[in-house]
């Protein structure tokens, strides 16, 4: 049965692809998690969510113009809660709500569009192209890079900012460009779970893993085992019972968050 | 030698009050000054110009000879312990993953080991950091704080929610590194008994510096050190405190 799924090219490219995204929120999701900013994934894809509306009503291709949106979105988030002095979940709030409704408005007044709209909205891993594959590899391999050069800044600055301030990190900078990276990820993203359930994959694997890790590094590669294992059953089971990828991947993550909360509260786990 | 500190006309102001005015002083090599006074006093304002943290100052700030407000090397000698921080009970980083944090490049991986074994933490070195008492946690800041081999420690109340035995073994530990490894030590605390045990220099302040000598003479007058540190406005509990004539001595070793 296995080899047989694993014989078609759209679910070699499904389970490529899912798995890659499932790594890079686990990493990108971890600075997120720590720092306080859980539903900033969320804001992000619903803004992007305007954007690809925008960028259908201009005739380009939908994902371009949700990078963009969701990159200025980003930043805009960010320079919200420093200059204004408005709280983190404020001001994802009402870029939350912001996006759906630019969306919900543009889509309105052009009438509708021919674009399944459903499949930014709840993610259409099955369906990716090789084109696809390929951004998604590269989008991955190239925010991997700039994480892994610049590993102890973003851990020092999402630890403690003053500290890594006064150790010379330009924690401002540092803050913007994960911001950025986070832009990114989300619309590299969307592919596999829709705007709806995008920060399931930011959050969920990281919080099982630092319930079960000790190190950071561990914890990291803690949960992206758990998002990766996750990514992979979650893409299976929905061929086997046709139902979308998406839920049944978020689904088994917050399986396997009730069973380590579970063993955890039973005293079956101690922390590694 | 360049002293390790020197604060010359330092005044800060935002929102339209004034958190320094007009403070001037130095801390010699091998120095252990406490800085004292309330809650409001700018003890923590004084530390961030002083760390490159706050640039919206008049005055100057020399950090080993150098103007802070034009580089930033000189902070490459001074370890900063901040106080009790406030991160996230589950952040998943280990004791020497913390320590790990303050390395400056060029820095060896065996100092991290070394540095545990003078704090005593060498036994905690896997655990998260989260899990550790208050007095703990401080003993892997100044770790990490250490690590570097500073020339210079800054301690911004750093007993602040430590128990009475850590607190003890805390104390045990600065003054080993003072009079032991010669590092200058600057540190601010309300408790007025450990600044007088600890502290061979104090400075006194209120927005501005009241007082900036010797601890042996600021202790001199018990009831005059606690007027001071611990009255909003000293000079006018000066006032309401007849036992007192004298009027608050202010001077500044500096000046």
């Amino acid at each position: 049965m296995v080899f047989e799924v694993l014989a078609y090219d759209f679910m070699q490219r499904a389970l490529l692809s899912g798995a890659t995204i499932a790594v890079l929120c686990s990493v990108v999701g971890i600075f997120l998690v720590l720092r306080r900013f859980s539903l900033f994934g969320d804001a992000l894809a619903h803004s992007s969510f305007g954007g690809v509306a925008l960028g259908l009503l201009m005739g380009l291709y939908p994902l371009w113009m949700a990078y963009v949106i969701s990159i200025i979105s980003a930043v805009l988030i960010t320079r919200i809660r420093e200059k204004y002095d408005v709280s983190g979940d404020a001001a994802i709030a009402v870029l939350l709500s912001s996006g759906i409704a630019v969306g919900l408005v543009i889509i309105g007044l052009s009438g509708g569009f021919s674009v399944d709209i459903f499949s930014f909205l709840f993610g259409s891993i099955l369906l990716v192209s090789v084109d696809d594959t390929i951004l998604i590899l590269a989008m991955t391999g190239a925010i991997l890079l700039v994480i892994l050069a610049l590993f102890r800044q973003i851990l020092y600055t999402t630890f403690d900012e003053k500290q890594a301030k006064v150790s010379g990190i330009r924690v401002e900078r540092i803050t913007y460009l994960l911001v950025f990276m986070a832009g990114l990820t989300v619309v590299t993203a969307i592919q596999l779970v829709g705007v709806l359930l995008i920060s399931a994959l930011f959050v969920i694997p990281n919080v099982t893993a630092m319930m079960l890790g000790r190190g950071f590094q561990g914890t990291v590669i803690l949960s992206i085992g758990i998002s990766v294992s996750t990514v992979i059953s979650g893409i299976f089971l929905s061929y086997v019972l046709n139902i979308a990828p998406a839920g049944s991947i978020v689904v088994l993550a917050i399986c396997v968050l009730g069973a380590t909360m579970a063993a955890k509260s039973a005293g079956l786990l101690a922390r590694r | 030698m360049p002293r390790p500190i020197e604060v010359s006309n330092l005044s800060v102001g935002y929102a339209g009050v004034q958190a320094l005015e007009n403070v001037s002083f130095g801390v010699d090599q091998g120095e252990f000054l406490g800085i004292i006074g309330p809650n409001g006093a700018g003890k923590s304002t004084l530390f961030a110009c002083m760390l490159g943290l706050n640039t919206q100052y008049t005055g100057t700030v020399r950090v080993f000879g150098q103007n802070i407000h034009r580089s930033k090397g000189p902070l490459k000698k001074i370890g900063y312990v901040p106080q009790m921080m406030h991160f996230e009970r589950n952040f998943p980083v280990t004791v020497r993953e913390v320590i790990q944090l303050g390395m400056w490049h060029g820095v060896q991986e065996e100092r991290v080991d070394e540095v545990m074994r003078e704090l005593w933490i060498h036994e905690l070195a896997d655990r998260r950091i989260g899990e550790l008492s208050g007095g703990q946690q401080q003993r892997v800041f100044i770790a990490k704080a250490m690590v570097n081999d500073p020339k210079m420690l800054i301690l911004d109340e750093p007993v602040t929610g430590v128990d009475q035995a850590s607190m003890s073994l805390f104390y045990g530990i600065l003054k080993d590194l003072n009079s032991n490894h010669g590092i200058t030590i600057m540190w601010s605390s309300h408790d007025l008994d450990a600044i007088k045990m600890m502290s061979s220099h104090v400075a006194c302040l209120n927005r501005t510096l009241y007082f900036h000598g010797a601890a042996k003479e600021f202790f001199a007058d018990e009831k005059l050190a606690q007027i001071m540190c611990q009255c909003t406005d000293p000079s006018e509990c000066m006032e309401h405190n007849p036992g007192i004539a004298e009027p608050p001595p202010i001077r500044n070793e500096a000046s």
